[in-house]
């Protein structure tokens, strides 16, 4: 199936939970999606007969850099707004086929349903984007940090994350 | 004449100091923590295999700190990694030794400035003997490295552990 023909498909079954497509970019198209019915529309990419997306190649966060930063009085920076993105890389072993998938969702609040019940692989990877982003996946078995220690202060990979002088006892910085 | 080629025809007394034994026994027979972090621990693992053979410095890996001499800060530390390392570090018996081997255990290497998860520079945390420049160091580096405390606890006495050397 080509990504146009998905896209439509998923349209007819979930409306207004389908955002966009975007078919201009050198990977696969892009199709973005409502953060709270990623579980329902995974489900039924992974189980529905003409789809068969049984393989989550990768899952990833990514900080889109479009918060609005305003600089303090102390020349502190601080951002407001702004969205935090999961892309899902699926592939079809048995139609071979393949598209991606993505979710955004305020930094503020970044809530995501998690699919670790529908494709397994998406366990650890979940847990980093929520180590380096902290977004949270809802329904996740154990969202615990995967990389950073676990008492860690902050989201590494955030745009407006500033290294820390300390930890634990040990000086940071050059 | 000598000791060596009477063997062991007459009953023979050395006569030495104390000192000179000991260090003597401590520096042939470095015992290695068999312990790596990154890809200097690749080359450290190719100077233990039979190319190289560290094997014929004294120089074994030993799995347990209790037993270990020396330790080979072989690779990246993270910060989350420093504080294990310490830990086996305190578990080791005296005498002990530290190379730090390689950019990143001697300063943070290419991480130095973007890397909030390194410690930069295992020296921060626990005291040095030698440090291995290189990125990663070839094996040859590593034993120049071994060589330099080697002769470090040649000097040695009992009164301070060690003494500058030139």
């Amino acid at each position: 199936m080509t990504a146009e023909e998905i896209y439509n498909l998923l349209k007819d079954n979930f409306g207004e939970a389908i955002l966009e497509m975007v078919s201009n970019v050198p990977t696969e198209p892009i199709i973005s999606v409502e953060p709270l019915q990623i579980n329902l529309i995974s489900q039924f990419l992974r189980d529905s007969n003409e789809l068969q997306f049984d393989n989550l190649m990768n899952l990833s966060g990514v900080d889109d850099n479009n918060a609005e930063k305003t600089t303090n009085e102390d020349g502190s920076v601080s951002s407001n707004g702004g969205t935090l993105s999961v892309y899902y890389h699926l592939d079809s072993l048995n139609l071979k086929h393949k598209f991606t998938l993505k979710v955004s969702t305020k930094r503020d609040k970044p809530e995501v349903e998690s699919v670790v019940n529908i494709w397994h692989s998406a366990d650890w990877h979940e847990r980093e984007a929520y180590d380096m982003f902290g977004i949270i996946f809802l329904n996740h078995p154990d969202l615990t940090r995967i990389l950073m220690p676990y008492d860690w202060e902050g989201f590494p990979l955030r745009k407006d994350y500033e290294n820390p002088e300390f930890y634990d006892g040990m000086r940071i910085p050059y | 004449m000598g000791l060596l080629d009477k063997e062991f025809n007459d009953s023979n007394i050395v006569v030495a100091k104390m000192e000179d034994v000991m260090n003597w026994a401590r520096l042939s027979s470095l015992w290695q923590l068999s312990f790596g972090l990154a890809c200097c621990a690749i080359e450290m693992m190719a100077a233990s295999a039979s190319n190289y053979d560290f094997d014929r410095f004294g120089v074994m890996p030993r799995p347990t700190p209790r037993q270990a001499d020396v330790i080979i800060i072989s690779g990246t530390v993270t910060l989350k990694m420093a504080t294990r390392i310490k830990r086996l570090y305190e578990q080791m018996p005296d005498p002990k030794y530290i190379i730090s081997m390689g950019s990143c255990a001697n300063t943070g290497g290419p991480y130095w400035e973007h890397g909030y998860h390194v410690l930069k520079g295992i020296d921060r945390i626990i005291p040095v003997d030698v440090y291995v420049p290189g990125c990663p160091p070839r094996p040859e580096a590593l034993f120049e490295g071994l060589l330099k405390l080697q002769e470090k606890i040649r000097t040695e006495t009992i009164r301070t552990k060690t003494k500058k050397i030139a």
